[in-house]
């Protein structure tokens, strides 16, 4: 058996996970908050404190040697049937192990898999690091055997909402608190909160993250080390269920019996799998300068204190530099170049003008940045020939072409058919929206060139900033103001030779609008998906309707679309864009967003609603008062 | 009781050579030599005090000497603790200090640390008790600590040189008026020199090693409070700058001549201000003029049998009025209060005209105090010429004591439960381990076998026995002062409580090194000067439930921002609690480093103090508990005292010194 003598914070006083519950328990933090509540609700404070045991009993991780050792021994038999080989950076592993005996260190990775934190905590026990401390969602408690597994490999489990539980907010972030000034472990969750099932960075999610914070706020800590950490598979295990998922399909509720029926895809193979640890941020680094000490010193630590509008900002800040770090260093593996290629291709694509094509676009992808894990040993036909093989399940070469695979689908409803092919576009679309992470600038700007079909730069710029908005719930852009990114995104242009910039205009290189044609169809579902939404919301949508209403409807409106072939969006149908659609509208004023007893429900504002999607189509030009910044 | 005036020179020689005749030591072997020392001195002391003050002798015959319990009338903590063998004059310090004192580094011309012919480290000098004793571990500790060695080794010049001094700028018109007052004054380029300055690090180094931009142009020697009404009007007539000086021992820059002044710059030199005025035992005060220095001040009152009990670590050197105008602080506040506790009544010079209140009511309802106005001013409103203070009876019995705890958390968390049952000893300090074994490697030779089987026996009981780890530990030293009983009942409490934190009482011996660390630790930065060391000390007040992560951070934040910016040797940055308050407690910190291979120590030295003093911050700390703002720590008052508070404090500059004749520009 293998000795395990991790790497442990240096400030760090071992304790069992139930003296932590303790102190947690003891805190002035927690303390405070029951005497208030006791004061509030007239209820004796030794009632709130059981309910405070509860909820610490239901929360707090059981982490154990033995249980680590186990989960080990069967991790690396799974792996080894699932994939063909896990690689992480080395230099990542190093500066990982530097940083955990500094201070206490956060991991962020990216969510694309349940495979995430197993594989993480597989690799940290691999290389002797301490074994990280994970959130996890409640409902993996569900799961018999298994949730109580994961507590004692270190699982603390959170609901997944409890804005208005003040004893819950209290006891959890003191929970995490504390393990985060003890160094007792490294803290683990995940800034996009849920498993993204498009492949697209999710936007993050801040309260984890600005709990973490607090104890440097404070200065309970010297220092805390955020690390983002990217995990990329060739293959995700989930992809059809995520696809099902957007098309509502209902997601199946974690059990140990689907855990067990899922085992039949150990017999599949799901190629090889990239993590990515990225260099360690320091927060101190990141906040000097930046915070007031001022609220900190003059209130008590232990009082629960709502975040400065400056804080706030900050940390909001700091999770989209993490999360735009995660996708600098997703490793990219060829067949998101393929996929990108092929949904543009559809319904078939000759193999040659693929490999043709696919080597094209590495070499935008590798001036773009991107980091791809091309098979530099293998000749590109070879290379593209063993993806093709890898993801049989989306696409097969017949006669020297490259199709849909549709052979389950043979017969069956037209209704049937659609959505069988929306399954397959999906998926397919899962892999190049990693691809567009990376692309999304300099793809705007493609669309913002054709949009306004005009070479001066503030139009193309007030176009820019106009779509940058309209998706800013579906890619991840540095909050504040658009012009960095669309520097950024003209500036790959220019790199590429695609266009050139002048003080004034813009000019699209004669070789360049294959290119600009190439990298606004990237977006293309996403353009055609909002202006189908604006023209069933113009149409059909009620006085006041809730966002499940609005999916069913969408779903109804669109389906004839595609059946016809009036329209080929077939993306339109995923529950992903039309709830952005309705954020961005919220978001835009172009949809009335109201709270009522039965919950949220929303309106439209017909004339803003034309406007935008009259922009949107072309008709009008945007027109923004921002230009004026450029 | 005899009247002050009776105990005249011969009856200090007398003294002296009554400690001399009694020279043989009867003391029990188990002590080191230092002890000894201590023992031998204390006797002697014992013998001074039966002399001077009769009456008390049959308290003194009332118990035993033994070992372990000192009873004497102290003079002061230093001769306690250095054990300075003279009593001093009435007045000290002279006008010429240059010929009592170093020009360019701290203390006594004859009193210095040296390393010997075989390599060890002594201190010189019969001034101290240190003096002739062999510290063996010390520079094995400083080569361990800084990498610090032997044959590396950077030498000041060794005299000032007059023709780099800048001249002397002084109108005639104003030199007849000044003559006119009679009032001694100088304009000698060492005397000018020697007022341009603190002890901040950097003032040190340019005397060292360079010459100041600005120094004063003349030096006054005010004789008494009129005289420095004179002065200030003489200068306000001219238009002339003045900056106060007492007993220089400024470490704030506050001392520095601002370069941009064209005026002619008047050092007001305290020095010769130094007599007691009167005491008035009915209410135990005592009018005091603002330039007499501390030991004086306290031997004094001693002949009294009285004292004030405010002991600043600089009190050797440092004036009363200097303290009044920092907001000093005593080591043994606990029992005699912060100067602001002490000060019952004040007179200042200003521009506008003499300040003072009417009477010297004990605590007053009219409005805000002026004395607070004036406490802390740090000479930019006037002169302080005369101090109304609270003495007290000298105390019958003085006993050192110390704790081992396994870690400072504990050590912390006993000195925060000491001040909650309030029940703090005249001093109470805890020094993290690094000072610890700083202090450690002040031990002198050991003298017996016994000695050091004894030592060791102690270690092996404290690290095997009771598991505590030598680098993690850390020592509390204490200081008990009044009568005997309750002295005794005293420390039986705040034993009992260190008890409860896993404190081990630790003997006399460690509490009483730990106080000396104080007091040497300025002559050592001297000696590190020579090889390539430099370093300081800093300060500040804090929230107790800050306490701990203050201190960590803050030393982390000194070892990161050497590391940083290639300081080869990781430095010394240690901290101790030296005060504890019921909300609080004020914490100091020593940060030194080994500078070989850095091309500008200087300024890689200020980057780090600039960083701890944010660090400080930060962490909740204040910027100062008693060093003062000066010119060092001016550019945080705004964000610690606000927009308004700067304003308040700006108009009434504007009202008492319009032209700002006390230029010295600290503080706004």
């Amino acid at each position: 058996m293998k000795c395990f003598n991790p790497v442990v914070y240096k400030g760090l006083s071992p304790c069992k996970p139930s003296a932590i519950k303790t102190t947690v328990l003891h805190s002035d933090q927690v303390q405070y908050v029951i005497r208030q509540l006791s004061k509030e609700m007239g209820e004796s404070p030794d009632i709130i404190q059981e309910e405070a045991i509860e909820i610490l009993d239901e929360m707090g991780h059981n982490i154990q040697t033995r249980a680590i050792r186990f989960f080990a021994l069967t991790l690396s038999k799974v792996f080894k049937t699932l994939f063909r080989k896990i690689c992480v950076n080395g230099e990542g592993i190093q500066k990982l192990q530097q940083a955990i005996q500094e201070h206490p260190v956060v991991l962020l990775p990216s969510h694309r898999s349940y495979m995430d934190f197993l594989m993480l905590s597989y690799l940290l026990y691999t290389y002797d690091l301490a074994l990280p401390v994970i959130a996890a969602g409640i409902d993996f408690l569900g799961m018999r055997l298994v949730g109580e597994l994961l507590r004692k490999s270190g699982a603390f489990f959170m609901r997944r909402t409890f804005g208005g539980d003040k004893l819950y907010w209290a006891v959890f972030a003191e929970y995490v608190k504390t393990m985060i000034r003890s160094g007792y472990a490294p803290m683990e969750f995940f800034l996009e909160g849920t498993r993204s099932r498009t492949g697209k960075t999710l936007t993050p999610k801040l309260g984890l993250l600005s709990i973490v914070m607090e104890p440097f706020f404070k200065r309970e800590v010297f220092d805390t080390y955020l690390v983002p950490i990217s995990i990329s598979y060739d293959r995700i295990l989930e992809e059809s269920l995520y696809a099902r998922e957007l098309l509502g399909v209902p997601k199946p509720k974690e059990s140990t019996s689907g855990l067990l029926k899922a085992r039949k895809i150990l017999s599949d193979d799901f190629g090889s799998v990239h993590i990515y640890i990225g260099q360690p941020l320091s927060l101190r680094a990141l906040a000097s300068g930046r915070i007031d000490r001022r609220p900190y010193n003059l209130i008590p630590r232990y009082l629960p204190q709502r975040p400065s509008e400056d804080i706030q900002d900050f940390v909001n800040n700091v999770a989209y530099k993490i999360e735009l770090l995660q996708i600098e260093n997703m490793v990219l593996s060829p067949w998101v170049l393929i996929a990108t290629i092929l949904l543009q291709n559809l319904p078939a694509i000759d193999f040659d003008l693929l490999v043709e094509k696919t080597l094209w676009l590495k070499g935008l992808t590798q001036t773009f940045g991107g980091f791809l894990e091309w098979p530099d040993h293998l000749c590109a036909n070879k290379a593209v020939t063993s993806c093709l093989a890898l993801h049989s399940n989306i696409f097969i070469l017949v006669n020297g072409h490259v199709v849909l695979n549709d052979k389950d689908s043979e017969g069956g409803a037209t209704e049937e058919l659609v959505f069988k092919q929306a399954l397959a576009i999906l998926m397919c679309g899962s892999y190049r929206n990693q691809l567009l992470n990376l692309f999304v600038r300099p793809a705007l700007v493609s669309v913002a060139l054709q949009m306004t079909q005009s070479f001066r730069k503030e139009e193309v710029y007030s176009c820019f900033s106009f779509l940058r908005d309209l998706f800013s719930d579906e890619f991840i852009f540095f909050p504040g103001i658009a012009v960095k990114d669309f520097e950024e995104g003209c500036f790959l242009l220019t790199k590429c030779d695609i266009i050139q910039v002048t003080a004034q205009e813009i000019l699209v290189a004669e070789k360049g609008s294959a290119a600009v044609s190439f990298l606004s169809a990237m977006l293309r579902p996403f353009m055609e998906s909002y202006q189908i939404i604006c023209r069933y919301l113009s149409k059909e949508a009620k006085e006041a309707f809730t966002e499940k209403q609005m999916i069913s409807g969408i779903r109804n409106f669109a389906f004839p679309l595609l059946e016809t072939g009036s329209s080929q969006c077939y993306e339109v149908l995923s529950s992903d864009v039309q709830k952005n659609a309705l954020s961005a509208f919220v978001r835009l004023r172009v949809v009335d967003k109201m709270k009522t007893t039965n919950g949220v429900t929303y309106a439209v504002k017909k004339d803003a609603l034309n406007k935008t999607a009259d922009m949107l189509d072309s008709r009008i030009p945007v027109i923004k008062p921002v230009t004026a910044r450029l | 009781m005899k009247p002050i005036d009776e105990i005249g020179e011969e009856n200090r020689t007398s003294i002296r050579d009554l400690k001399e005749a009694r020279e043989e030591p009867k003391i029990d072997n188990q002590l080191d030599p230092s002890h000894q020392a201590k023992m031998r001195a204390l006797t002697a002391e014992f013998h001074d005090a039966e002399d001077c003050v009769g009456d008390e002798e049959v308290m003194f015959g009332a118990f035993p000497q033994q070992e372990e319990s000192i009873a004497v009338l102290f003079p002061n903590a230093i001769q306690a603790i250095m054990g300075a063998t003279e009593l001093p004059g009435p007045a000290t310090i002279p006008k010429r200090r240059q010929e009592l004192l170093k020009w360019n580094g701290w203390g006594y011309n004859d009193s210095k640390f040296i390393f010997n012919k075989k390599g060890q480290v002594e201190f010189t000098g019969k001034r101290y008790r240190l003096g002739g004793t062999v510290l063996p571990i010390l520079k094995e500790w400083m080569e361990k600590t800084f990498g610090a060695s032997l044959e590396h080794k950077t030498l000041p010049r060794a005299t000032l040189n007059v023709n780099d001094v800048p001249p002397s700028f002084a109108n005639e018109e104003f030199l007849q008026d000044l003559r006119g007052t009679k009032i001694s004054y100088s304009q000698d380029p060492e005397d000018r020199v020697f007022r341009a300055h603190g002890h901040c690090l950097h003032e040190i180094l340019v005397l060292r090693e360079g010459m100041f931009k600005r120094i004063p142009d003349i030096v006054v020697w005010p004789g008494c409070h009129e005289d420095v009404v004179k002065i200030v009007e003489v200068a306000c007539k001219h238009n002339l700058c003045i900056i106060p000086f007492g007993g220089g021992t400024s470490v704030s820059s506050a001392l520095e001549c601002p370069e941009e002044e064209k005026r002619t710059i008047i050092s007001l030199d305290t020095s010769q201000m130094n007599h007691i005025l009167w005491i008035d035992e009915r209410n135990l005060t005592a009018r005091v003029e603002a330039g007499i220095v501390g030991q004086d001040l306290e031997s004094q009152l001693a002949e009294r049998g009285y004292c004030t009990g405010h002991e600043p670590d600089s009190m050797e050197f440092s004036s009363l009025g200097g303290w009044v105008a920092t907001r000093a602080s005593g080591m043994k506040k606990n029992i005699y209060g912060n100067i602001e506790d002490l000060v019952v009544h004040l007179k200042m010079v200003t521009p506008r005209g003499v300040i003072e209140k009417s009477c010297e009511g004990p605590r007053m309802s009219t409005g805000p105090d002026v004395h607070h106005f004036i406490m802390g001013s740090e000479g930019i409103f006037g002169v302080v010429t005369e101090v109304t203070v609270k003495i007290r009876p000298v105390p019958e019995y003085q006993k050192y004591g110390s704790v081992v705890f396994p870690n400072f958390e504990r050590g912390v968390a006993c000195l925060r439960e000491v001040a909650k049952q309030r029940c703090a000893p005249a001093s109470i300090r805890l020094m993290d381990n690094e000072q610890f074994q700083f202090g450690h490697a002040l031990k002198p030779q050991v003298a017996s076998i016994f000695t050091s089987f004894l030592d060791g026996l102690k270690k092996f009981y404290i690290t095997k026995f009771k598991g505590f780890d030598p680098n993690v530990l850390c020592v509390a030293t204490l200081l008990f002062e009044g009568d005997r009983e309750r002295v005794l009942q005293h420390e039986k409490q705040v034993y009992d409580i260190a008890a409860k934190f896993g404190g081990l009482a630790a003997g006399e011996d460690n509490g009483q090194r730990g106080y000396m660390l104080t007091f040497v630790i300025a002559y050592l930065r001297d000696l590190g000067l020579d090889y390539y060391i430099i370093g300081e000390s800093f300060e500040t007040s804090v929230p107790w439930d800050r306490v701990l992560d203050l201190c960590r951070n803050v030393k982390e934040r000194i070892v990161r921002e050497c590391k940083e910016r290639g300081v080869q040797f990781a430095p010394l940055s240690t901290c101790r609690v030296t005060q504890t308050y019921d909300a609080g407690a004020c914490v100091y910190f020593y940060f030194a480093f080994n500078y070989r291979g850095i091309s500008e120590p200087l300024h890689v030295y200020e980057q780090v103090e600039t960083a701890a003093r944010e660090e400080i911050l930060a962490n909740g700390g204040s910027l100062s508990h008693h060093h003062g703002v000066g010119k060092l720590r001016k550019q945080w008052m705004k964000e610690t005292i606000s927009d308004v508070g700067l304003g308040m404090l700006r108009s009434v500059k504007e009202y008492v010194d319009p032209n700002n004749i006390f230029g010295n520009r600290n503080l706004l």
